[in-house]
């Protein structure tokens, strides 16, 4: 192990490189369990309302794009490969790699972004934000199957749900949204780390962390995907 | 007492730069402690000029001082001040901060950027919370209850709102760099089980702040956007459900109880031995309390909602999880109490704090033991019966402890003692103001008074009148100690390392310690608490 | 440094898998299972997350402390959940009694 107490990447309060590198690692993990809580409290808001509102969930749904939401899925996934690549690239001290794989990680998460502000586009024209100006048309006849006796909901009361709905879509996919923001930026301060020469096979626990970040951006994806998009689509 | 030679170190934090950057910008976690003791002092007063304003509306039976709409203002105001801006940061982000790098024996805490940005996203949360307040107040009370915080309320919900949503990262940010600095900062030989007390409760209580926080952030924001943009989550004309609300809500904020009252019971497990000459008695039983209690605190939060209309049986469920948290509380009380008996007993200004805070903890607790139980709650809910309970835990305990501590650690943190006449005086002083204020209060509350009216029947004016007399004695012993303690500054005695003669890590550097805390990087060879071994080296 | 350095091909099966598994949630959703639907897209959804945090973000690989705070938060979530849905599943209880 050669002496790596006088690195220069190595802050005062630490004795090694390899206890920081533990330390902000467990940091990020630590902050990511904050997120995992964060978006938490909107899966239980989610799950309550759609076991209330089963129909008005399944109507609303059919409103969103799946192509759309598919093709989204699909580029974040590549994203996350390419952020795996370059931890891997910046582990074996690959420099030039790491640099290319961080750009295609920030071009494939704003490509994301551009499809969803398409979207987002669609149901601003079709009146699908909720509040005064809200409008909805129901094209799937309402499903009685799933309603307990008393609750099932005449058209307005169905249009009320919508909104819940549609309130639940744009707060969960605008908070994913703004954490693929914040996590471009990070991209960019990562680029410039590693254009800089900072990152080395011995120094590269930012690229890591930044990582587990993405990652984590990626799996709240993997779960609005399912959960927004393809509620009840048999019933077309 | 073992003297020694008291000196001040030519060369430590508070000398290391004098200049306004030198604090400002500073990575020292003693600094941004001191930072931080500033700022929630400042938080207190505020929030205790509220108080002032309403037990003095509370004095006479009509409301007659000030309006049915300030007074909701003035009670929402003293509510969000105390809790998120004193409370929950008073213990850990002022001694947490200082102590627990060096009782780890760390030279900082292993994030120092992070630590100081924490404190400016606090003080950020408090500006907007203060613009709330300037620009006409907040009337919702401090818990936001929807649909009147978000289609009702005329008062300035948003900025308040948004001040808590920031407020609340620091907290995150400061139980993260906790959590962080235990697991991967400890000295060579500082293993789990050597650790001081106070480090479990802060470990503990990082645990609920992480856990907890992020999910008041996002009810926060639902409100918020409910309230901005029309969105539907908790309004009942779209069919949202305002109890679910509440649900999210007290999933942080009663654990958000144990992120205060936790670290005053750390430091009170500290005094105790320190001013016992003992080994705490039980000590991993108190230690994994800590951890029962943070992890239990998140199970019960339903009896806050007993009224609310939550289902029976969630509710009995709810009830039944609540009695358990009486067990490692119980722990606690007991082992300290165990720890006194027998030990030489030294009773300087912080011991008093400390047997202050055992027997208030103790009415404190004993009373959400009534509250726990859903018939009881029933009868009492929104009743001054619940203010005092609160109040001892969160005054009669938290404050205590926070007191305690502060006494304790002054000599460590200024190098100067301060009047021990005062100090004891100030203490006598606030048990006694704060058992007047509150105990009429259980009374009121039994007897049917309900909280959040500035009016109320002429029969209980006496016991109100005794609470507000008990307030302003109270106020008086809070002034006291900031008086004292800013003195010593400039004139107190030197303290040299170790005035109590106590044992731990923090007690083996200089008063005050130098920047990076140790001139050595200490080994740790001997257990917590251990006097037999340790003193008789000392002295 | 504390890193395990994984052979790229395990970066790009598991990519594969991924991809396969979006176009299986996909297809499912069109197919009426009734309750099943969202069950299967839930269970698909998990078996994707638990491969992107065991291998993507290395906690195959990692010290058991990582491992305790991903279970614990998750631990933490199913709190959030089971405790709130506990309340909405019986408050209609008394009704059918």
């Amino acid at each position: 192990m050669p002496d790596v107490t006088h690195h220069p990447a190595l802050a005062h309060q630490f004795d090694s490189l390899a206890q920081q590198s533990e330390a902000t690692t467990l940091g990020m993990w630590v902050f990511l369990v904050t997120e995992v809580l964060f978006f938490g409290g909107l899966f239980a808001t989610y799950a309550i309302y759609r076991g209330w509102y089963p129909d008005a969930f399944a109507a609303a749904s059919h409103e969103l794009d799946v192509t759309l939401g598919a093709i989204n899925t699909a580029v974040l996934i590549t994203s996350s490969l390419t952020m795996a690549l370059a931890v891997h690239a910046a582990q074996l001290g690959q420099r030039k790699a790491l640099m290319v794989f961080l750009a295609v990680t920030m071009i494939l998460g704003a490509a994301f972004l551009g499809i969803k502000s398409v979207e987002y586009y669609h149901k601003f024209v079709e009146h699908h934000i909720p509040g005064p100006s809200f409008q909805f048309e129901i094209r799937i006849s309402p499903n009685d199957g799933g309603n307990p006796p008393g609750k099932l909901a005449d058209v307005e009361l169905l249009k009320a749900h919508v909104q819940i709905f549609f309130s639940l879509y744009f707060v969960m996919t605008g908070l994913h949204a703004v954490h693929m923001v914040i996590g471009i930026g990070i991209m960019l301060v990562m680029l410039w780390l590693a254009w800089r020469g900072t990152i080395t096979d011995e120094y590269y626990s930012p690229i890591e962390i930044s990582g587990l970040y993405w990652h984590f951006v990626d799996i709240v994806w993997i779960f609005l995907f399912p959960l927004l998009y393809l509620i009840g689509r048999h019933a077309h | 007492m073992s003297t020694g030679t008291v000196f001040m170190p030519p060369r430590h934090y508070l000398n290391d730069g004098y200049g306004i950057r030198s604090w400002l910008l500073t990575r020292d976690h003693k600094r941004i402690a001191l930072l931080y003791l500033a700022a929630v002092t400042l938080f207190f007063f505020v929030g205790g000029a509220f108080a002032v304003l309403i037990r003095l509306e509370l004095a006479t039976p009509a409301g007659d001082f000030v309006s049915d709409e300030t007074y909701n203002k003035l009670f929402t105001m003293h509510g969000v001040m105390m809790v998120f801006f004193f409370l929950i940061p008073s213990i850990p982000a002022t001694l947490g901060n200082f102590l627990v790098p060096i009782m780890i024996g760390a030279k900082d805490l292993a994030l120092p950027k992070l630590n100081l940005a924490s404190w400016y996203i606090y003080i950020l949360g408090g500006l907007f919370t203060l613009y709330a307040l300037i620009a006409g107040g907040v009337d919702t009370g401090w818990t936001f209850y929807t649909p009147f915080s978000t289609v009702s309320s005329t008062t300035n919900v948003i900025p308040t709102a948004l001040g808590i949503f920031i407020t609340g990262f620091s907290s995150i940010l400061t139980g993260l760099n906790f959590i962080v600095t235990i697991h991967r900062m400890r000295a060579p030989g500082m293993t789990w089980f050597r650790m001081p007390l106070f480090l479990w409760s802060m470990y503990a209580t990082s645990l609920i702040m992480v856990l907890g926080t992020p999910v008041l952030a996002i009810t926060i924001l639902l409100v918020a956007v409910e309230r901005l943009f029309h969105f539907g989550f908790f309004d009942p004309r779209l069919g949202g459900d305002p109890v679910l609300f509440q649900h999210l809500f007290w999933f942080y904020s009663h654990p958000a109880v144990y992120i205060m009252v936790l670290p005053s019971m750390g430091v009170v497990s500290e005094l105790v031995a320190a001013f016992c000459r003992k080994q705490v008695f039980g000590y991993g039983f108190v230690a994994f309390a800590s951890v029962a209690i943070a992890v239990l605190g998140f199970l019960v939060w339903g009896h806050h909602m007993f009224v609310a209309g939550q289902s029976v049986y969630s509710a009995l469920i709810f009830s039944a999880l609540s009695f358990l948290v009486a067990i490692p509380s119980a722990v606690k009380v007991f082992n300290w109490t165990a720890t006194m008996y027998r030990g030489s007993v030294s009773w300087q200004t912080p011991m008093l704090y400390a047997i202050g805070f055992i027997g208030l903890f103790t009415i404190g607790g004993l009373t959400g033991l009534f509250l726990a139980s859903v018939g009881l709650d029933v009868h009492v809910t929104d009743t001054y019966f619940i203010i005092a309970h609160f109040h001892y835990i969160m005054v009669g305990g938290t404050l205590m402890g926070y007191l305690g501590g502060l006494h304790y650690w002054w000599p460590k943190i200024s190098g100067r003692l301060y009047n021990e006449f005062l100090a004891k005086l100030s203490a006598g002083i606030i048990f006694l103001g704060f058992n007047l204020t509150f105990f009429p209060q259980f009374i009121l509350g039994y007897l049917g008074m309900p909280r959040r009216y500035h009016a109320y029947p002429p029969e209980f004016q006496v016991l109100n009148v005794l609470s507000s007399a008990g307030a302003s004695i109270l106020g008086v012993g809070y002034l006291i100690p900031m008086l004292y303690l800013m003195w010593s500054l400039r004139y107190g005695k030197l303290a040299g390392s170790n005035p109590w003669g106590a044992v731990g890590l923090e007690w083996t550097t200089t008063s005050p310690p130098p920047t990076e805390n140790f001139a050595e990087s200490p080994v740790v060879t001997w257990d917590a608490y251990d006097y037999q071994t340790t003193v008789t080296v000392e002295s | 440094m504390t890193g395990h350095v994984l052979p790229k091909r395990i970066y790009y099966t598991i990519f594969a898998i991924l991809m396969f598994c979006t176009l299986l949630t996909v297809w499912i959703a069109f197919l009426d299972l009734g309750p099943l639907n969202t069950i299967a897209a839930l269970t698909i959804a998990v078996f994707k997350s638990v491969l992107v945090i065991l291998f993507f973000m290395h906690v195959k690989y990692s010290p058991r402390l990582t491992w305790a705070v991903v279970i614990g938060s998750v631990f933490w979530l199913g709190i959030l959940l089971v405790l709130t849905m506990g309340d909405y599943l019986t408050r209609e209880w008394r009704h059918y009694g």
